[in-house]
């Protein structure tokens, strides 16, 4: 399965495209790609969301989901996701939102 | 220290306002990713995991307190109260808003500071000696060199699309504490037998994916041809560098392709035609920079011996500090600080608002206003009075800046990593933070002795591991974290690269190895004055292969 990913414009906030047609500044609700067409669909809107200078660096990421938390294959995309694992006080990690559910766990070190 | 003139000032607040009007047309949508991002990286500004980064230049490492009060500032108001500190002498903000950027880089030309050619295929920021002007071991203070070769580069329309970065240090002692054999112009300030001035130039080192020790291809260049060689050294650099293959295109694989001696001889004859022409720095022009990197005027203070002496009795923490990050000056009422970025468990180079704010006074107040930032990411005071190293230390005691590790294990460098870079394979801070905690015991420290330790994320080697005694390269393999180690660097005036020692060691693994490593090294060593280099140059690395690998083998 696939989600959609990029920086905000603005900011460099790293976002994630919702089924609601925003980009959400978490990974939990993220809308979810799993057939071709989907990811074909996901893809499309990023293109466009770089073109009208919305969001930069846009990718499709590989994510499973446990326990019904989206959390994504790379340990680069979940520290995106979550924050530095150094400073768990920074980042979404940090914030009183359901942005722990992206199911970093700290990463064994 | 150097003033900016008016041209200077004229230059940075032009830059300031030309970038931010990039910076609304950018957020208006009237240019796009493509068109901007060479801009923005011309001005300093990256993208990274979070957010974007803004790197700070902070020429030749050196800082009056109202530029770090400055950093304090920025820290506070636009970023998240810390800052972290580089192994090219600057600074860098890890959550700044692009919108934010233009009244970033106002507040910072008020300090006479920039970000210009923090980023891209130019030349960076000139790095030098931290002691500089103050060591005792020093030919001549290699700053005002630095400030010529700043000066001559920002913004050269010759040198500012290079084939890659490039970068130039400069040390003025024989002991180099710049690092200048990993660079890829190494200035090494001295004296000929005549007492002249003048510089041996190394080219071609570096780190990244293709370590290389830099070659010395010219043994005195008198300082008066400094502009003129390095001129020559770029031309060639410039015609013939590759520009085809990013990994292949650093001047140190041209020097390598081309032979160190044909190389030279290639300099030398673009030299020739360079040679007594307009580049030729006049010796006037020498003296003027010179004059804003004249040493403070340092009254005789003394009563220092007696002071430290009674202090020594009073405070064991304080002799222990005095021992390890306290060097001499050439004053013998003086000394020059190290003061520790590197507290057991923190995070290598980084400091927060209040911690610029506080070092800030204490420079002001006792060490002429005067802060430098080390390449191993520590900060200096270069002259406080020996007599008021207690106060210092104890303010330093207060703001938790007072660990006395310079130059033991725990005195670490460290790439941002994973945590932060959108570059890096695997993360770098909680490795250091890790070994740090392992081994924070300082009696224990003390009994290993000189360490250096060095951790990069990923292979471009931000975090010099090619040239740690200890080298960690973080990769990522089969999508896990995985660190490799490497024994035997050295980054000084013998300038070695690391050897990989064997197969790496997870996340989990790999403050154990570096245990096992220390302790053989304290198994095999001849006495306590044999450094962890020297012990690995005399018995390589077979002892500690046996050690890291030998149930394995067995067990095969």
């Amino acid at each position: 399965m696939k989600v959609l990913t990029g920086n905000r414009l603005t900011d460099g906030e790293a976002v994630w495209y919702a089924p609601d047609g925003t980009f959400a500044e978490t990974i939990v609700g993220a809308e979810l790609a799993s057939d071709k067409a989907a990811e074909e669909r996901l893809e499309a809107i990023g293109k466009r969301a770089y073109a009208d200078n919305l969001i930069l660096d846009v990718e499709l990421i590989d994510v499973e989901v446990i326990d019904g938390a989206i959390v994504p294959q790379r340990l680069r995309e979940r520290i995106r996701a979550a924050g530095p694992t150094n400073r768990t006080d920074l980042g979404k990690q940090a914030r009183p939102a359901p942005a722990a559910a992206a199911g970093f766990d700290g990463g064994g070190i | 220290m150097y003033r900016y003139d008016e041209f200077d000032q004229d230059f940075v607040n032009a830059r300031v306002a030309q970038f931010s009007d990039q910076v609304e047309r950018r957020l208006a949508g009237e240019i796009t990713e493509d068109q901007f991002r060479p801009l923005r990286l011309m001005n300093g500004v990256y993208l990274q995991l979070h957010a974007y980064m803004l790197r700070i230049a902070i020429p030749y490492g050196t800082l009056s307190s109202k530029q770090l009060r400055m950093l304090a500032h920025i820290a506070r108001k636009y970023d998240k109260g810390y800052g972290h500190f580089t192994t090219r002498q600057n600074i860098q903000f890890n959550w700044p808003a692009l919108s934010d950027m233009p009244a970033i880089l106002a507040d910072l030309a008020s300090v006479e500071m920039h970000a210009i050619q923090t980023s891209g295929n130019c030349i960076r920021n000139v790095t030098a000696d931290h002691f500089a002007g103050a060591a005792a071991d020093e030919a001549a203070d290699p700053r005002p060199y630095a400030e010529i070769l700043r000066q001559w580069s920002s913004v050269h329309p010759e040198f500012s699309y290079l084939p890659r970065k490039f970068k130039i240090a400069v040390t003025g002692a024989e002991r180099d504490r710049a690092a200048i054999q990993t660079h890829d112009i190494g200035l090494h300030l001295k004296k000929n037998a005549a007492g002249e001035l003048g510089f041996a130039v190394y080219v071609g080192g570096g780190q990244g994916r293709t370590p290389m020790v830099a070659k010395k291809i010219r043994d005195f260049l008198p300082q008066e041809q400094l502009l003129a060689y390095c001129t020559a050294i770029l031309r060639v650099y410039n015609l013939y560098g590759r520009r085809d293959n990013k990994y292949k295109a650093r001047i140190k694989i041209l020097v390598h392709e081309t032979g160190a001696e044909e190389f030279a001889r290639q300099v030398e004859a673009e030299w020739d035609a360079l040679k007594d022409g307009e580049l030729t720095l006049p010796a006037e022009d020498i003296a003027a920079i010179d004059t804003y990197f004249a040493p403070p005027a340092l009254p005789p203070r003394p009563e220092g011996d007696q002071s430290i002496k009674e202090a020594r009795l009073d405070s064991k923490s304080f002799a222990e500090w005095l021992d390890q990050n306290v060097i001499t000056h050439r004053n013998p009422d003086y000394a020059a600080v190290t003061i520790s970025l590197k507290g057991i468990g923190e995070v290598p180079g980084d400091a927060s608002d209040s911690q610029m704010d506080a070092v800030a006074d204490i420079a002001e107040t006792y060490a002429f206003d005067e802060v430098r930032v080390s390449h191993e990411q520590n900060l200096i005071l270069p002259h406080v009075a020996r007599a008021d190293l207690r106060a210092v230390y104890d303010r330093l005691v207060e703001i938790g800046l007072a660990t006395a590790n310079s130059n033991l294990i725990s005195d670490i460098i460290a790439c941002p990593g994973l945590d932060y870079c959108a570059l890096a394979n695997a993360r770098s801070i909680p490795v250091a933070q890790n070994i740090s905690k392992r081994f924070a015991d300082l009696e224990r420290q003390r009994d290993i002795g000189e360490l250096k330790l060095k951790i990069s994320g990923c292979i471009n080697a931000c975090g010099h591991h090619h040239v740690g005694h200890i080298g960690i390269l973080g990769v990522e393999k089969k999508g896990a974290e995985l660190y490799q180690v490497t024994l035997g660097g050295s980054g000084d005036e013998n300038t070695s690269i690391g050897e990989i020692i064997g197969r790496g060691f997870g996340p989990d693994e790999i403050t154990d190895a570096i245990e096992t490593i220390v302790d053989t090294y304290l198994a095999v060593r001849t006495d306590r004055a044999e450094k962890f280099l020297d012990t690995y140059r005399r018995v390589g690395p077979a002892p500690f292969k046996e050690a890291l690998y030998a149930g394995e083998t067995k067990a095969a």
